[in-house]
């Protein structure tokens, strides 16, 4: 009799276990339109309240949003099997040549824009740091807090995994400082973490350690170091709706969706009124930069 | 009547021996499919790019080393953290403990192989990783240490079941004649039921190091997974990145058919092979084993 206990107990830890990591939700009528999305993570929250916000509105459209990183949602959508990919990034051009040869023409909609806070642990004395200093930090060449102006600590370089399209902009806007043919990568011992969380919790307990997130996902816990642009190398800018829409916060990106095609019918509605006021207002909430309507 | 009844024994027969074969059936169907999808990768990487030591793989850095050297680091710790503590409780749930604890420790025990290891992963990232740092002042405690600790309690179930039962299988006699002698209840431990219960000790311990070869997911959360290469023995107290968590956390970007995708699954076959050789060493000390046995038993 205890054993059966047990082994109960046991099924209630497994099951819980589980169904903490699904991320898909699908709600909306039985009949009608069904939308799949899926991709980058950093998007998947803004497009989680896009799609509950339009189903109230438009009970006959299902939308089932699904996480996994931008190139897993871009290989999706080459792959035939979802509407819609959320992509933090611009789709590579190997990604468009997989898609035209699976006879795709895929459109490209900015659906909001993104500002790439630098986070470090509220201990830390440090600042601002200039995208010069980030990019060798990330390269490795600074190694201690000290050599930019901290205490006397070894720097904990995090990162998010390379499916990140957070990571792919990071390398190019940063580590490359933008420019075209470097070949500069993340030195080998920075720190791959598969999500988010990971990262924020990281940067909260540890004060050795740096990193970096989409402005939606930082939480109080952490602290945002203000960085400076190539261009004015002396005029250190926070993240905000303001310093991404004027253009003086040096890390900020557009997000993206993509369709197989020109979009039609349900997708076509749902794309449109993501551009909307109602929409936009949305992102606001979540932390992104609304797109400027013009 | 009689006919019917046989007819149904040939039945059943034949469908036991279909289910036996078909895992055959399935390993080989695998390894066709893994030497089919992975070996491309020695014509289209060059061995000394392939054998080097930096992984970056969408920018063309297809060295394996530092992931080799990863899941060989942390699978050798966690078998180091495993080994006490498994056989430990073994010896203890079979010759010391009265029968009622038993009867708690047991289905315990089962529970914490029950225990997803997304979950363990999950205490690993708030509770061991910040304590790690914290008691050996390491830079960060995403480790892998952090690593082996947690895959030493993935592999602690298996040790203990299999290794509790080679050591009930030890005929009672043995004890009885070393007590007997005037041996304390330790000296019969060690000089008698554990070596006599030898076999399926070892048998257990190649078991849990497969299951920690193998594991996923918990690594992913609490190694870091930095591709560093080793360079000395204080390698394990900093971060890595295993075989596995490279595949997990890859495949699902990557394009079917690149190179980055035939280097994954040439890193399926190289986990087969060492997951072939930890079980044909376990098989091949049971054997020997047996052997011995035999001989002084005839």
């Amino acid at each position: 009799m205890r054993k059966c206990l047990f082994f109960f107990l046991a099924g209630i830890l497994l099951l819980t276990g589980c169904s903490s990591g699904g991320s898909s939700v699908s709600t909306g009528a039985e009949t009608g339109a069904y939308i799949q999305d899926m991709g980058s993570d950093t998007i998947v929250n803004l497009a989680l309240g896009w799609a509950e916000r339009y189903q109230e509105s438009h009970p006959e459209v299902r939308i089932s949003v699904t996480g996994g990183g931008s190139g897993t949602g871009i290989t999706a959508l080459i792959n035939k099997t979802i509407d819609i990919a959320n992509a933090s990034r611009q789709i590579k051009t190997e990604e468009m040549e997989a898609a035209k040869a699976a006879g795709l023409d895929p459109q490209e909609f900015v659906v909001a824009r993104d500002a790439i806070a630098v986070i470090v642990n509220p201990e830390n004395p440090v600042q601002q740091l200039s995208l010069e200093q980030l990019s060798l930090i990330y390269t490795g060449e600074i190694t201690n807090w000290k050599e930019v102006g901290g205490e006397d600590r070894p720097i904990v370089k995090l990162s998010r995994e390379s499916n990140s399209g957070t990571h792919v902009y990071f390398l190019e806007a940063v580590i490359r400082k933008g420019i075209k043919g470097d070949t500069t990568i993340f030195s080998a011992d920075t720190l791959l973490l598969p999500s988010s969380e990971g990262i924020i919790a990281e940067v909260r307990d540890n004060p050795n350690a740096i990193g970096y997130d989409g402005l939606g996902y930082v939480t109080d816990e952490v602290k945002i170091v203000a960085v400076s642009g190539l261009m004015s190398p002396d005029q250190y800018v926070i993240p905000s709706i303001e310093t991404v829409n004027n253009n003086t916060y040096p890390i900020s990106r557009d997000l993206y969706m993509y369709t197989p095609g020109t979009p039609s019918g349900a997708v076509k509605d749902f794309l449109d009124w993501i551009l909307s006021d109602e929409a936009q207002t949305i992102v606001k909430e979540l932390g992104f930069v609304p797109i400027l309507s013009q | 009547m009689k006919k019917l009844w046989m007819n149904g024994d040939t039945i059943i027969t034949g469908l036991i021996k279909i289910s036996g074969y078909s895992s055959i059936l399935f390993v080989t169907l695998i390894l066709i499919f893994l030497l089919r999808e992975g070996l491309p990768a020695l014509v289209n990487i060059p061995l000394d790019s392939l054998f080097s030591t930096r992984w970056y793989p969408t920018e063309g850095y297809f060295g394996i080393l530092p992931l080799i050297s990863g899941t060989l680091l942390v699978t050798i710790t966690a078998t180091l953290v495993a080994l006490p503590f498994g056989i430990g409780t073994a010896v203890y749930l079979s010759e010391v403990a009265p029968a009622w604890i038993k009867e708690i420790l047991k289905p315990i025990i089962e529970i914490l192989a029950g225990i997803p290891s997304v979950v363990l992963g999950f205490i690993g990232i708030l509770v061991l990783v910040p304590f790690v740092r914290t008691t050996f002042n390491l830079p960060t405690g995403l480790s892998g240490f952090t690593g082996a600790i947690i895959l030493g309690l993935i592999a602690i179930p298996t040790i203990v079941s299999i290794a509790e039962d080679a050591l009930n299988n030890v005929p009672s006699s043995y004890r009885q004649a070393s007590l007997a002698l005037g041996a304390t209840k330790w000296q019969t431990i060690w000089g008698v039921t554990l070596p006599a219960a030898k076999t399926g000790v070892l048998t257990a311990v190649m078991l849990g190091v497969g299951r920690a070869l193998g594991e996923t997911m918990a690594v992913m959360m609490v190694t870091g997974n930095a591709p560093v290469m080793p360079e000395g023995l204080n390698a394990i107290i900093l971060p890595l990145r295993t075989m596995t968590a490279t595949v997990a956390s890859e495949m699902g970007e990557v394009a079917q058919g690149s190179t980055h995708y035939q280097a994954l699954f040439f890193i399926g076959i190289f986990l087969f092979i060492l997951s072939l050789i930890v079980n044909v060493a376990a098989n091949w000390v049971s054997s020997r084993q047996l052997k011995r046995s035999e001989r002084i038993l005839s």
